[in-house]
């Protein structure tokens, strides 16, 4: 057990060192969303967002973001080898999952960190939605880097990698889409956040965690063998 | 070896399609609301049934292939997740038709069950790329069952999310308070849902007996030294 903490810990502080240094997947992520909310603007032709326009517009754009990252969550363990070495590591192979799982949640959060406050912005008038909104993310990001996390490690050892990812995780995370957007939409609603609902929604988002963090973590080991 | 009982299955497939159809044009009466359209019914529902437990059916085939590493269960679960496909297809081609003469439109969004079975197909539309970009057999035999896997959790799940999202206007025709069905209409719904079930056995069977024989021709080739005609498919798997 202390073992796996320290696997988990090692891997953690491995990815997040290595986007720190050479930073390849955040900034582009934030860059798009904030480009993404720009070609809404004139898409939509709105210059203020309410209610199910807002809440389909920032997920939308959070998801789309999110593929960029979740295609490059395990390019360098395939190209430097990292795959090899823990398949050489003396540790549970599950390990990798959630410690990439855990990388990717903190991606997002940071992805979020940036696009959610530019997105109020930009179109918000209205900003008590906010608070309880953070909840709602968190839960989304958790179901995002169960299924991310699963689908990016089997695309990335594909001939269509970056083909993959979109064209598998969009119907797979269509559920969670449907949960997050009708938690959101009462939230930036025209005249201050309503909860119509909330509880329901955020009952699915955890559901939806709970399965595919399971599902995730018991057929990840079948991943690396080789 | 796989083709053993075919013949009596096939004929039986055959023999109950004819009696669920006569009973559907002859024996069902016509519902006083829909009139002769509601006849598509008993083939729509069974067919949805009978595709949605096959995609879990393919998911069953994927963790026995996980679990015991056997690459038979793998082109079960290949090949039961295609055939579900297939029906899927016509479970959209044949809702989309009773939809129009419904409601009047070929596609009604606030309509959950349709909405999740497009889901659910799409999901399981993406299969074939996935297996077909994977190179390497035994890792596209692998991969290829978690998918199935995780694709078999997600079908129950997006079901419930996508109610849960929309208004509830699809016919609920079973188990409603004071509706349900006829006693003969249910009978006939019955039957009908047996030969679609029956029918999907014995296509799967079909197609694992074609594969198996394939199979063997290409390992008896391979052993007189003779060149294989033609390029071997690169996502089917092989049955021994």
């Amino acid at each position: 057990m202390t073992s796996s903490r320290a696997a988990f810990a090692a891997i953690l502080a491995k990815d997040l060192r290595s986007e720190l240094r050479t930073l390849q997947s955040l900034p582009a992520m934030a860059l798009f969303s904030v480009t993404t909310f720009v070609i809404f603007r004139f898409g939509l032709d709105r210059t203020q967002l309410s209610g199910s326009l807002a809440a389909g517009v920032l997920w939308a754009t959070l998801l789309f973001a999110a593929v960029l990252g979740i295609n490059r969550l395990f390019v360098a363990e395939r190209e430097e080898g990292g795959f090899d070495a823990i398949r050489l590591a003396p540790i549970d192979r599950s390990v990798l999952f959630s410690a990439k799982a855990a990388a990717l949640v903190i991606y997002l959060l940071a992805l979020e960190l940036v696009a959610v406050p530019i997105f109020a912005l930009f179109f918000l008038q209205d900003l008590g939605g906010l608070a309880p909104l953070a909840l709602v993310l968190l839960l989304a990001d958790l179901g995002l880097a169960a299924t991310g996390t699963l689908i990016s490690s089997m695309a990335v050892n594909s001939r269509a990698r970056d083909l993959l990812v979109p064209l598998v995780l969009l119907p797979l995370v269509v559920p969670l889409m449907i949960a997050a957007t009708g938690a959101t939409e009462p939230l930036l609603a025209l005249g201050g956040p309503g909860y119509h609902r909330f509880g329901t929604w955020l009952m699915v988002l955890g559901l939806y965690d709970l399965i595919f963090g399971l599902v995730g973590y018991a057929v990840f080991d079948f991943l690396l063998e080789d | 070896m796989y083709g053993k009982g075919l013949r009596p299955l096939s004929i039986a497939t055959v023999a109950m399609l004819a009696l669920s159809l006569s009973l559907v044009f002859f024996y069902a009466p016509l519902d006083a609301d829909q009139g002769f359209i509601q006849k598509i019914f008993y083939l729509h529902v069974p067919l949805a049934i009978v595709a949605l437990v096959g995609f879990v059916v393919g998911g069953v085939f994927a963790i026995a292939h996980l679990r015991t590493n056997n690459r038979k269960w793998d082109a079960y679960s290949y090949v039961s997740i295609h055939m579900s496909v297939i029906f899927g297809v016509a479970v959209l081609v044949t809702g989309s038709i009773w939809a129009k003469a419904s409601w009047g439109h070929w596609w009604v969004w606030d309509e959950p069950t349709l909405v999740s079975f497009l889901i659910v197909f799409l999901m399981y539309a993406t299969y074939y790329p996935f297996r077909y970009a994977i190179e390497d057999p035994e890792r596209q035999a692998r991969y290829a069952s978690v998918f199935a896997i995780t694709a078999g959790a997600f079908v129950p799940l997006n079901f419930m999310a996508v109610r849960m999202a929309q208004s509830l206007v699809h016919p609920r025709t079973f188990g409603t308070a004071n509706g349900g069905l006829p006693g003969e209409m249910m009978l006939v719904f019955i039957c009908c849902l047996a030969t679609m079930a029956l029918l999907w056995v014995t296509l799967v069977k079909f197609e694992l007996t074609a594969k198996s024989a394939s199979g063997q021709v290409k390992r008896l080739r391979r052993a007189i030294d003779a060149p294989a005609p033609g390029a071997a498919s690169r996502i089917a798997p092989e049955v021994s």
